[in-house]
């Protein structure tokens, strides 16, 4: 017992919101939280609420080192038996050393035991390029994970994404694949009131409005959020109104708020910071295409995303690997043909 | 053996060297203790001033515990476990109903009525052995050669069968391939294919049962060459460190599939790798039911109350294919396979012994031959009848709850059935 306690002890790791929440003496604000304090108060709060969720992996230090199939099935067998872990990669790339646990082993458990056998697990880390770590450290696993039934796969931006999306992961009775974003955890963004609150759950598979416009809808997850938002307000001094739509949830897709967003359109950019081949942006323009919004669409659909090599180390070439806000641009005029 | 030997090493005390704290890096008030006794925190032993490799001792390694000769005689009556008639005559009935069972299901799979299958021809003792000396509640997380223990739990011959032909029957919904079984009532985890995925399961969910204090153990099972699979060091690794009320059973069947064990390592076994983990490790002759269940008893006893692992090796030969796409005379001879089947089979052995008993004759061997024989019959001929699963099983399970897509296919493959089912053959499929 002493081994259990100690393991709950370890968390929460990383600071904690200052008290803020007794002290409120004037109107409630809204206030300015890194995703890293967000996932952090996400942890807090889930670990308080349910004692059946607990943490292990490669950032909780007690159980780290290079066992990540170890810890990985680990984790599985005791969703299998029980209790929702939470379990940590220090990034996506070495999930792939367990890959067969997440895939063959929690993803399709469910479906195999005919429903006797729940394996409510959450795999979470950081996803994607970072800064400087190479192509062994910097791949997108979005396509990967969001290409298996039996996962759900979520990748938050914002700091209420972040909070939101664990919490709900963490409740949620399937096996979920968290893709966080290292350069995104120390950037502060403003959380409301709502957003503070200790039932603040973001649904899974709804995607979110970030930006309402007329002229084209720019669809992305995770980091290129930003940059989307960057070239809007760009595009937005020549006149052209953008929509930037915010997935969240990768699996399952909310087609449905892309589709009413090109159907006001009529013009279509997805970003993403993964792969061309076989991504989320391939992904959402076979949906278009076999959906309704196919009929809005006054010109194909563009995709931008990262370049097909594995990531260089050197600064200048990784900056042009990864989609930039010139970029998105650059595909927003072509698809309006401006 | 390599206990042995170190032993032999401290023996050699070193001359003690004069402190040599000094060098600049610090003086002897620095250093809490200078004793001649190595301070590393990665290992508590003493220094060797000799170089000597420690010799792996394959020749004559950890010795297979055994109650029975192959003949059936208690060989040390102190080692008998004296168990009861009943619980005896179960254990020979479950062996010999396993037995049956898969020359049925082995045939119906030459014929084509089932896609697969996989025998447990020879390795009887290792199931029914340990399964005794369980309790009901422990949780069992399997390879795919461990019918035997769902068997002694009591999972009716008509669920074996209806997995395989993935009949409406099938509580598993024709989801796996035949021998995939699962029960959550008896505490059987569903089989899953990938080798030794289950053994750092297992020892998650162990650490799941000491979290819930429950008197409950793990017990997971695998074959020698699984053992040589990641998984299985990370989970015995894991095992120890977290203190796990579990009992690692190793079968070692001298092949897995065509790589006979002289390929598959070269150490003595698994058992020699516990030390190794920091786990209590016993070598049992697997063929020998009293040694399984005695070892099994001692070792989920002491797992429980201690909170450690513990590791069983049992030796045994795999006397069928590995599974209906193997042909095994490509690698093995018939007589060596012969030897098995007639001098050292656990099924045999336990005969041998309760006859000694006079707890059973041939008169009984005849009885139970005939009436074992005619309840597999007569479960095969039920399983060839039952209709497959309802179509609608299709789309159910892959969440937790049915995601809107499923459901919209779903009602999609209604509607077209309405329409069009009098062109499919509907009469085969449970409705």
């Amino acid at each position: 017992m002493a081994a259990a306690g100690a393991l709950r002890l370890l968390v929460p790791r990383g600071r904690l919101l200052p008290p803020r929440r007794g002290l409120r003496l004037s109107a409630p604000a809204a206030i300015q939280v890194t995703v890293r304090d967000a996932l952090n108060q996400a942890l807090d709060e889930e670990l308080e609420r349910d004692e059946r969720v607990f943490l292990l992996g490669e950032e909780v230090a007690q159980y780290d080192g290079a066992y990540k199939m170890g810890f990985t099935g680990i984790a599985v067998g005791a969703a299998m038996a029980g209790l929702r872990p939470v379990c940590e990669f220090m990034t996506f790339n070495f999930s792939m050393q367990a890959i067969d646990q997440v895939i063959n082993s929690a993803a399709k458990t469910c479906y195999m035991s005919a429903g006797t056998i729940p394996v409510p697990i959450v795999f979470r880390g950081p996803n994607g390029a970072s800064a400087g770590v190479a192509a062994q450290h910097s791949q997108c696993f979005a396509a990967w994970y969001g290409h298996c039934p039996g996962l759900k796969v979520v990748s938050p931006w914002s700091s209420e994404d972040a909070k939101g999306l664990l919490k709900a992961s963490i409740r949620d009775d399937n096996p979920v694949v968290m893709l966080e974003n290292e350069l995104l955890y120390g950037v502060p963004f403003e959380m409301s009131e709502q957003a503070q609150s200790k039932d603040f759950v973001v649904p899974i598979g709804k995607a979110k409005i970030e930006r309402e416009g007329t002229h084209v809808t720019l669809v992305a997850h995770s980091r290129p959020v930003g940059h989307c938002l960057e070239a809007a307000s760009i595009l937005a001094k020549e006149g052209v109104e953008c929509e930037v739509i915010n997935l969240r949830t990768i699996r399952p897709m909310d087609i449905e708020t892309v589709e009413a967003s090109v159907a006001k359109t009529n013009h279509l950019v997805t970003v993403e910071g993964g792969w061309p081949q076989f991504g989320v942006g391939s992904e959402i323009c076979a949906r278009i295409m076999e959906g309704p919004a196919f009929n809005y669409l006054d010109a194909p659909a563009v995709r931008v995303t990262g370049a097909d090599v594995p990531m260089p180390y050197a600064k200048i070439l990784e900056d042009n690997c990864i989609p930039q806000v010139k970029d998105i641009i650059f595909a927003v005029k072509k698809t309006l043909n401006i | 053996m390599a206990a042995l030997a170190l032993r032999a090493l401290r023996g050699r005390l070193l001359r003690a060297a004069p402190g040599r704290a000094g060098r600049g890096l610090g003086t002897a008030r620095d250093f809490p203790s200078l004793e001649e006794k190595p301070q590393f925190p990665g290992a508590s032993a003493e220094f060797a001033d000799r170089l000597e490799f420690i010799q792996p001792n394959v020749i004559s390694g950890i010795p297979v515990y055994r109650v029975m000769d192959r003949q059936g005689h208690i060989v040390s009556p102190s080692e008998d476990p004296q168990l009861p008639k009943e619980l005896v005559l179960k254990l020979y009935k479950t062996m010999t109903l396993l037995n049956t069972m898969d020359r049925i299901l082995y045939e119906s799979q030459r014929q084509g009525r089932i896609s697969f299958y996989m025998t447990n021809y020879g390795e009887e003792g290792t199931h029914v052995g340990s399964a005794a000396a369980l309790d009901d509640t422990d949780l069992v997380f399997g390879q795919y050669r461990e019918a035997g223990v769902l068997m002694y739990r009591g999972y009716p011959l008509d669920l074996f069968m209806a997995q395989c032909y993935g009949n409406a029957s099938d509580p598993g919904r024709g989801r796996q391939m035949p021998v995939h079984y699962g029960c959550r009532e008896r505490h059987f985890v569903t089989i899953s294919s990938p080798l030794a995925t289950q053994i750092p399961q297992a020892v998650g969910a162990a650490y799941a049962i000491k979290r819930a204090d429950a008197s409950r153990a793990v017990i997971c099972y695998f074959g020698e060459g699984a053992a040589s699979e990641g998984d299985a060091h990370a989970g015995f690794n894991f095992a120890a460190t977290l203190e796990c009320p579990i009992v690692f059973f190793c079968r070692n069947n001298g092949y897995a599939i065509s790589t006979p064990t002289s390929e598959q390592y070269r150490g003595d076994g698994i058992a020699a790798r516990g030390p190794g983990y920091g786990l209590m490790s016993i070598r049992v002759d697997g063929n020998d039911v009293f040694a399984v269940y005695n070892a099994t008893k001692e070792a989920r006893r002491r797992a429980v109350a201690e909170n450690q692992p513990f590791l069983i090796e049992a030796m045994t030969y795999r006397i069928g294919h590995h599974s209906t796409s193997d042909d095994s005379s490509a690698y093995r001879s018939v007589d060596e396979v012969n030897y098995w089947d007639k001098q050292d089979h656990p099924i045999s052995r336990l005969r041998h012994y309760m006859q000694g008993r006079g707890w059973w004759d041939e008169e009984q061997e005849k009885g139970w031959r005939k009436s074992s024989r005619k309840k597999v019959m007569e479960a095969f001929e039920q399983a060839e009848r039952k209709p497959k699963p309802n179509p609608q099983h299709l789309f159910s399970d892959v969440y937790r709850e049915m995601p809107p897509n499923l459901r919209r296919q779903r009602a999609a493959l209604e509607r077209h059935l309405q329409h069009y089912g009098e062109h499919y053959p509907m009469e085969l499929y449970e409705n």
